[in-house]
């Protein structure tokens, strides 16, 4: 074993990583309205009152249907961005990419208040969850990109070459050869995308006008000490779906780069 | 003229820019556009209710005039500041170790785990670490427990750890640990390991080739990993919100509060530019600097 010390260190990283989420389902299952050690007992009364909740629900209902169509959109324009930077050479390439793939460092807040400034005051819309859609195809946007540029990446042009050769065109050698190729790194990017919608605030929160997401419905309740235990057991839930959509995502990915028949680099982004 | 024409439209560029198009146009419509509107905003005056579009310096005199607003920018920058030292430092060992002390089978793995907690819920982790650094949280109950802090023990009270920079920081550092990680690795991985071996077969100790050959090739890595953890912690508005208990704002707190609830768009829009410009002015004299300290390491 190289690196003993390292392993060490790198396990004590895990566990301060983790150790946060570890507590989640400490507190969801507990049967004390504080949340504080030493725990009382177990329950499964926070979950129960976490399904009665209307409000809860609406918000849900709210950030599924911005989830969905906002990883929907974001995927499709990765694909397009993806394929053009991967195969394709023309001229201020790095700059336009540059700038579609900003906002993975550019603060938060920016997006939303730019975006919030254009809606209300230039184009003098009303903020709805359609707004907040707009915004996280945004969001999501470069890190649909990164997983699907490796996808393209490891694509084999002479694959397509072949394809032309034997008198396919470039439509149908795109549907016939690369989108199957390329499908995990697009499923895997969906997911991706999808989790970052689900899980964003900042924007929802500038955006979405007197509608509830789960996030701002979250951010709203915080301050109220009784509503922290149905809190927790709605963080587990949404921990647990984050952690089933991510296996997945990750499921696709390496299945992707098998296909291609590529070495395995590791990890998103 | 035609026929250059047309082989111009089956060209790899012409292919490439039908292609970029799409995302391009989006990104130019709901990023450029929205925020070149943040600058146009930041020039114009604030009426009661409404906006009226003549050009005025009055928000940015406004905005640096204020002795808060100087506070609270300090203040994130250097959260941020700390938050980076704090993660990249931390960050590099795990890099190396991800790099080099793993078989390649077991990489992806380990990469997964690291990021798994990067992309669950922000509220709640921030929240999380309000409850482990809380009166009653989970530090002070085990501390409690052991007999520590108590009549009897070394301490009388709990510690009082929330609503301060140090709090602050180490939930940041939490959050943006798999952002410092994995550019660090990136460019660890890139690293051509004959070279190690060639500066160990020259008679380099395993500590001097690692400081003359791996660090300074790990550098861009390092470099990449700070400026995308620094940024978006100067703007973050959840953690000084929850963590700090709103008595230690940063930067997007304060423009949220004109934004929002005080409904001066303007003076926002100028506080926002303000403090962007002194971000990406810092990130430029951080990138020349590192130019020339590795130009001279040669």
């Amino acid at each position: 074993m190289k690196f003993p010390s390292l392993k060490i260190y790198a396990l004590a990283y895990l566990i301060f990583l983790y150790a946060p989420i570890f507590l989640l389902p400490l507190f969801a299952f507990n049967d004390g309205t504080i949340i504080a050690f030493p725990l009382k007992g177990f329950t499964t009364d926070w979950f129960a009152k976490m399904a009665e909740n209307d409000t809860l629900r609406h918000a849900l209902t709210n950030s599924l249907i911005i989830a969905l169509t906002s990883s929907a959109g974001a995927t499709i324009l990765a694909v397009f961005a993806a394929r053009a930077s991967t195969r394709y050479k023309f001229r201020a390439k790095g700059g336009i990419m540059g700038l579609i793939m900003l906002p993975m460092v550019l603060p938060d807040i920016l997006m939303g208040m730019s975006l919030l400034l254009v809606m209300l005051e230039v184009l003098r819309v009303n903020l709805s969850i359609g707004t907040v859609i707009l915004g996280h195809v945004i969001i999501a946007l470069p890190y649909a990109i990164a997983v699907l540029q490796t996808a393209f990446a490891t694509l084999d042009q002479s694959l397509e070459e072949a394809a032309v050769d034997l008198g396919e065109t470039r439509m149908s050698t795109f549907r016939l050869i690369v989108l199957p190729l390329v499908m995990p790194g697009i499923i895997s990017a969906f997911l991706i995308s999808f989790t970052i919608s689900l899980d964003e605030f900042i924007v929802a929160f500038f955006l979405a006008g007197n509608q509830p997401t789960l996030p701002t419905y979250i951010f709203s309740q915080l301050r109220f000490p009784s509503a922290i235990p149905v809190i927790m057991a709605l963080g587990t839930c949404l921990v647990a779906a984050s952690i089933l959509l991510l296996s997945v995502a990750e499921f696709f990915r390496r299945r992707g780069i098998k296909r291609t028949g590529a070495k395995d680099t590791g990890g998103f982004l | 003229m035609a026929a250059k024409g047309e082989s111009w439209l089956r060209s790899d560029a012409a292919q490439g820019y039908a292609l970029i198009s799409p995302p391009a146009i989006y990104a130019l419509l709901l990023l450029a556009a929205p925020l070149a509107t943040i600058l146009a905003y930041s020039f114009f005056k604030d009426g009661y209710l409404t906006v009226i579009h003549e050009f005025t310096l009055q928000n940015y005199l406004a905005t640096w005039s204020d002795p808060i607003f100087r506070v609270i920018l300090v203040r994130s920058l250097f959260v941020a500041g700390l938050v980076t030292l704090v993660t990249v430092g931390l960050a590099f060992p795990i890099a190396y170790y991800l790099s080099f002390g793993l078989a390649p089978n077991q990489k992806a793995r380990w990469i997964f785990l690291i990021t798994i907690p990067f992309w669950t819920s922000y509220l709640i982790r921030v929240f999380l670490w309000k409850v482990i650094l809380g009166y009653n949280g989970v530090i002070n109950s085990a501390l409690e427990g052991i007999g520590i802090i108590g009549p009897n023990g070394l301490i009388a009270d709990p510690l009082q750890m929330l609503n301060s920079v140090g709090a602050i920081a180490l939930t940041l550092a939490h959050a943006y640990a798999p952002f410092a990680i994995l550019p660090i690795f990136v460019s660890l991985e890139k690293i051509d390991r004959s070279l190690l071996e060639a500066g160990q077969d020259l008679g380099e100790s395993r500590w001097r080739t690692f400081l003359r050959v791996t660090l300074p090739l790990a550098m861009p890595g390092v470099v990449a990993a700070t400026l995308i953890v620094f940024i978006p912690t100067v703007g973050d508005y959840v953690t000084p919100e929850l963590i700090g208990g709103g008595k230690m704002p940063m930067v997007a707190n304060l423009i949220q509060a004109q934004m929002l609830p005080l409904d001066n768009r303007p003076l926002g829009s100028a506080i926002a530019v303000s403090s962007l410009l002194v971000v990406a002015a810092l990130a430029l004299v951080f990138l020349w600097l590192n130019r020339r300290f590795l130009k001279v390491g040669k």
